[in-house]
């Protein structure tokens, strides 16, 4: 896909003038016309939604910045005179705080995808790479916009993420005191918080485009997971417009309808209550979590007894994966054809949501309401805090010990040569990860 | 949002009725997209807060015969004049056609209040705020590119092309007036 | 087409929605749910009823304004639509409300006088925010045995349950159980947060549930007339005044409610117009 043919011919005097001098149109024109495997399936259609919540984001964004105050003593009731006084105010408002859910759900899939097609390996690492820069972006900015409406819990919130640097050894307290830029976090940290919020989400723009550059040149994965033999070529891809801008353009509205439930009919649902209540430094709220889409990193950051060691295992839990594409030794890409993996893969996500159920509860809280086991170390072994850490481990294991050794020891299903032309033995036998099978009509 | 999935030309399909539903689909984006843009417009209009404040009251007692007291409406300052007899004497006198904009000093006032003149403080030519008292005729004079104003506050000379603006006003008692 | 995609999705939203709703869920003894009380403004059709609204600014103002505040709030707002005092006929602008305006003008409010600089008390406007019963939140606790009244502008976002959690606080006092350790300046509700294991002597295993409010119970029956002739009991008069305040928290919300239902019918629409010309583009693709 990568050595795809320019097909674009200027029509017009106007369009062969500008042609040879900014060649946009036939730019566009050929990134339309990109070969894609036919056999995308729906959940391939995230890649589209994500530049859709990412613009969405930026634009109510910049809206909202005209009516924002990044003062300590204006900034709560400024949003709230977005969301009463100023025209559509409340919907702008609600589109933004649920829009970063919306993009990390987003995300979450599209990540997810990418593990069980293995859209990581060869040729792919840089695209996957880039990716996971833009997760730990999203992270970011999503932290710092928390901050701006300065509630209870982005007050909170902005005391217990900063003062996680502050667990790193010898330059951790200079460090920290450098990002508030005092002595606790006050007005100087939420006025550098807006400025790098406004920021961020630009350099994500950015990365994006390096990651499609690496997604054209390496070319699109698809469930299959297999390279198109070049003789293949014109069987197993279509055009991407009009086939897959009418698909995703499906997928997004479908994506829309959930968006807009939120924000419509309940846009508080994915909040705390107490970040209605303005930012007080004296008294800090009784439950103190972060928003749902960083809830398994809480947990992971709580299972570790050790303040340094917590961060490092939730930092390194996200930096794991940017060497994934050399942990896996498999040959195979796509799990389709991993009977074995596959069933760790589903663990895997399993686990993934029990650690976000565990990051919201607090961990000394009974598993089994009212049963006492045993102790173990620090904690009865019937609570949350040794749940955590079975799925810490298991979360760790998956990348580091699984991968690696399910891939040399399994024995793969027999791989199609082309999309084309599947392999019928074991084809049928795939369950449910592979939905786009359902997809034989059309 | 706006992927438009029009396709007149779809290989292997005549372009007739059957590309009615691209079209229909792809109006709806549009469509679509223009009503997410609408509130992301509007909202740059006044806020519901910024309207509240739309009128303010004045007491006209503050001012004294022969002066003039600025007052700040809707981020303008407004001009309230307490004018001499003199001041009103010269602006009826005036023949309309000696004016640039003509309008009778009796309509730019309340009847019965001839000696208070409520004008918005703006020069008319690119928005500068005149200078009271100064200028050939009594009037104001604006610093920025020299349009004088006479003591009914319409334009004598230079390039601004219209009279000072009378805004909404009603006088609530004699000495109390709404603007707005 | 395949809902199992959707249907996956839409399931493992509801399991976050419910992680995030299950997330404020206290450390110990907890508090008793709120009670389940029907308000006219819940549901994705819900609208607010605005004779119950005008009982409920009625009780903020004869009871709760003695101690709370409303910051957020200015008396334009009770004009505004869906408001307390909406009347279309005042659509364009909803400070010449007669109602609202004579209601304003009741107060009075700090100003400087613009000539002399001194400062002076005028009648409220209805531009002007409601007045704060104290200077400033240090005079607010002092004056209230250490506890400053919250401000009640959003009080129905900023609780767990919204006008439920506040109805159930109002109407929820009860007699401490024996064994309860009652200190000065505390009240024992059941559906007020707080962990009350080091007040309880009783079984340890059997904390009650609820905490210790600062406020005493604030409204009797009878204790606000109504001008509309409903009958004044606690339960009403809680009920009402809950109502106010979630429309003061939220009053954009039947405009929200509205859109939103507009947004789902288009969006419906357009996605049917899309998986028809989708079906018709991949017509003939094997895939």
């Amino acid at each position: 896909m990568s050595e795809h043919e320019s097909t674009y011919v200027p029509k017009t005097g106007f369009e062969r003038w500008l042609d040879t001098r900014l060649p946009i149109i036939r730019f566009a024109a050929d990134y339309a016309t990109i070969p894609t495997p036919k056999n995308l399936n729906y959940w391939w259609t995230f890649g589209g939604i994500l530049a859709l919540c990412l613009v969405i984001q930026i634009v109510t964004g910049i809206v909202l910045v005209m009516h924002y105050t990044p003062n300590a003593d204006l900034a709560f009731a400024s949003v709230e005179h977005i969301m009463r006084d100023v025209r559509h105010g409340w919907m702008i408002r609600y589109i933004h705080s649920n829009g970063a859910s919306m993009f990390f759900l987003a995300v979450y899939i599209h990540m997810l995808r990418g593990l069980y097609y293995g859209s990581y390996k060869a040729p792919r690492e840089m695209i996957w790479i880039l990716g996971v820069v833009l997760f730990l972006l999203m992270m970011a900015t999503a932290f710092l916009g928390y901050v701006l409406p300065w509630g209870q819990m982005s007050f909170h919130g902005a005391v217990v993420i900063t003062n996680l640097i502050g667990s790193i050894p010898i330059v951790g307290e200079s460090i920290t005191t450098w990002l508030w830029g005092g002595f606790a976090v006050d007005n100087p940290t939420l006025n550098r918080f807006f400025s790098l919020h406004y920021l961020l989400p630009f350099v994500i723009a950015g990365v994006v485009v390096l990651h499609l550059w690496a997604l054209h040149a390496a070319g699109q994965n698809n469930p299959v997971g297999i390279l198109i033999p070049q003789e293949q070529r014109s069987r197993d891809t279509v055009p991407f417009h009009p086939y897959y801008t009418v698909k995703d353009g499906f997928a997004i509205i479908l994506f829309l309808m959930l968006f807009a439930v939120f924000v419509f009919f309940n846009p508080n649902a994915l909040g705390h209550a107490d970040n209605y209540i303005p930012a007080n430094p004296l008294v800090t709220p009784a439950h103190i979590v972060p928003e749902w889409y960083l809830l398994p990193f809480y947990a992971m950051l709580r299972a570790v007894p050790d303040k340094f060691m917590g961060v490092l295992v939730m930092f390194g839990s996200i930096g794991l994966l940017f060497v994934l594409p050399w942990l896996d030794t498999s040959k195979v890409r796509s799990m389709r054809y991993r009977p074995a993996m596959r069933w760790f893969f589903f663990i895997f996500v399993l686990v993934a949501f029990m650690l976000g159920w565990c990051g919201a509860k607090s961990p000394d809280d009974q598993l089994i309401h009212g049963i006492t086991t045993f102790r173990l170390f620090d904690g009865d072994l019937n609570s949350y805090l040794w749940l955590s850490r079975l799925l810490t481990l298991y979360y760790f294991s998956f990348f580091l010990i699984i991968m690696p050794w399910v891939g040399l020891r399994e024995t793969p299903l027999p791989v199609p040569e082309s999309i084309s032309s599947p392999v019928l033995s074991g084809h049928g036998s795939v369950p449910t990860g592979a939905v786009a099978d359902a997809e034989k009509k059309g | 949002m706006a992927e438009t999935v029009v396709n007149p030309n779809l290989e292997g399909q005549e372009p007739t009725r059957r590309d009615f539903i691209h079209i229909a689909a792809g109006a709806a984006a549009v469509g679509g997209a223009a009503m997410f843009a609408w509130p992301l417009i509007d909202q740059m209009n006044p806020a519901a807060d910024t309207l509240a404040l739309a009128s303010i009251e004045f007491d006209l007692t503050k001012v004294t015969e022969g002066q003039q007291v600025t007052i700040k409406w809707r981020g303008k300052p407004v001009f309230v004049r307490y004018r001499t007899p003199a001041e009103i004497e010269a602006a009826r006198k005036t023949p309309l056609s000696d004016l640039k904009d003509p309008q009778k000093d009796e309509d730019r006032v309340k009847p019965g209040h001839e000696q208070f003149l409520i004008l918005v403080g703006t020069c008319t030519h690119l928005g500068c705020v005149p200078t009271f008292g100064a200028g050939e005729y009594g009037g104001w004079f604006c610093p920025c590119h020299g349009s004088v104003y006479d003591t009914s506050g319409r334009i004598r000379k230079g390039p601004a092309p219209k009279n000072l603006a009378v805004p909404d006003y009603a006088y609530l008692t004699d000495t109390r007036v709404k603007i707005g | 087409m395949k809902l199992s995609v959707v249907k996956t999705l839409a399931s493992g939203v509801a399991a976050l929605a419910l992680a995030g709703a299950a997330a404020p869920a206290l450390a110990s003894g907890g508090a008793e749910h709120p009670k389940e009380v029907a308000f006219s403004f819940e549901g994705p059709l819900g609208k607010f009823d605005q004779a119950q609204l005008q009982r409920g600014y009625k009780v903020y103002r004869e009871v709760c304004s003695a101690c709370h505040s409303m910051n957020l709030m200015s008396f334009r707002n009770l004009g505004q639509e869906s408001g307390p005092f909406w009347d279309p006929k005042f659509k364009h602008n909803p400070n010449d409300n007669p109602y609202v305006k004579a209601i304003a003008a009741e107060y009075e409010v700090d100003d400087i006088d613009s000539e002399t600089g001194e400062p002076v008390k005028r009648k409220a406007t209805p531009a002007d925010k409601f007045p704060s019963p104290y200077p400033n939140a240090t005079a607010a606790a002092a004056a209230n045995g250490g506890a400053a009244p919250p401000d009640l502008s959003v009080m129905a976002k900023a609780r767990h349950g919204g006008a439920r959690y506040i109805y159930s606080i109002l109407t929820g006092y009860v007699n401490p159980p024996a064994g309860l350790h009652v200190g000065p300046n505390q009240h024992y509700n059941p559906y007020f947060p707080g962990d009350l294991t080091s007040a309880w002597h009783g079984d340890h295993k059997n904390v009650p549930k609820g905490g210790f409010i600062a406020m005493p119970q604030p409204l009797t029956a009878g204790q606000v007339t109504f001008d509309d002739g409903t009958k004044s009991t606690l339960e009403q008069q809680a009920k009402d005044v809950s109502a106010f305040i979630a429309w003061a928290s939220d009053p954009k919300a039947t405009e929200r409610k509205q859109t939103g239902v507009a947004v789902m019918i288009f969006l419906a629409l357009f996605a049917g117009l899309t998986y028809a010309s989708y079906r018709r583009i991949w017509r003939g693709i094997a895939h």
